[in-house]
């Protein structure tokens, strides 16, 4: 989903947050293992749990997207095992 | 003969290593990563186990983007030998000079004991054994679960460039695969620590005998 930079950081930055997740079928040994311990502490139903990563950041106003999609190809996600996904706040 | 190893911040295998590779005769220079050149007539590059930048963001990912790897890249791309042990693994995939991606162990602890190997995917690296030699080496680690897409799987089999299989699979790896060639057979990259048993004091010689044939075949050619 995109939104609209907020005004009120007086166009200097604008924030960015971008959501990387194992791939499905990449296996997710810890998003298991809390899966695990949620039923261990009797919450029921809990059918599964995928662990991921969120990395907020700060840029110059105006930054686009393709820009931070080649961030994400180039360090923040490894596209052989990760899918991301971004969110301008 | 020449080799090089690569010393990132958090490496701690890099001196285990250099010594490894001057036991089987090689000349051995360190090489920060913020260097931007490989020093001259460098045959070999080892890039060696530890915690790169302590593992942040994923093992290897900030090393993969140091100074000295374009450096490495093109070393590669030469024809150049590189050998990466463990986190030198990771980096090497992160880098995309060797296919797939070191996943967190499928048990999710980190494990460090002796495993079985078996030799395979035919290289210098793997010739000092023979083929389906079983071999004993020590493992050190919490991220070796070998992954890649089938595709990719399929071709690493049918290319012979399986370099070692575990013979009980620790760390859930695809196909037990414990170290992959680059497809031109003188790129490894292998979870197991060869340099960790490479003389009588380790209790175990089975990795001697990897840089022994390695040290050898880059003298003869």
């Amino acid at each position: 989903m995109r939104f609209l930079p907020n005004k009120t950081s007086k166009g200097m930055i604008m924030k960015v947050r971008v959501h990387v997740m194992l791939k499905d079928g990449v296996l997710d040994p810890q998003g298991e293992a809390v899966r695990h311990a949620l039923g261990a502490l009797g919450f029921d139903g809990v059918g599964s749990v995928r662990q991921g990563k969120v990395i907020e950041m700060d840029l110059a106003d105006g930054t686009s997207e393709e820009t931070v999609a080649e961030m994400c190809e180039k360090l923040l996600a490894n596209t052989v095992i990760e899918s991301y996904r971004i969110e301008v706040l | 003969m020449k080799a090089a190893v690569i010393v990132f911040p958090g490496s701690n295998c890099d001196r285990d290593l250099a010594v490894a590779f001057e036991q089987a005769g090689l000349q051995v220079q360190m090489v920060w990563h913020k260097d931007t050149d490989l020093p001259t007539g460098i045959d070999l590059v080892g890039i060696p186990g530890g915690f790169s930048f302590g593992d942040y963001l994923r093992c290897g990912a900030i090393a993969a983007n140091a100074p000295i790897v374009n450096a490495v890249k093109a070393h590669v791309e030469r024809g150049g030998y590189a050998l990466g042990i463990c986190n030198g693994f990771q980096v090497l995939t992160e880098t995309g000079l060797l296919p797939g991606a070191l996943l967190r162990n499928a048990g999710l602890k980190y494990i460090c004991r002796t495993v079985g190997l078996r030799a395979e995917g035919a290289s210098v690296f793997t010739e000092g054994y023979g083929r389906d030699t079983e071999i004993a080496l020590p493992i050190a680690h919490h991220d070796g679960n070998y992954f890649a897409d089938e595709a990719t799987l399929d071709m690493l089999e049918a290319d012979d460039r399986v370099a070692f299989r575990y013979t009980d699979n620790p760390n859930g790896s695809a196909r037990d695969i414990a170290g992959v060639l680059s497809a031109n057979r003188r790129v490894l990259g292998m979870m197991p620590h060869p340099e960790r048993a490479s003389e009588a004091a380790h209790g175990n010689e089975d990795g001697a005998r990897l840089f022994a044939h390695l040290a050898g075949a880059l003298t003869a050619a």
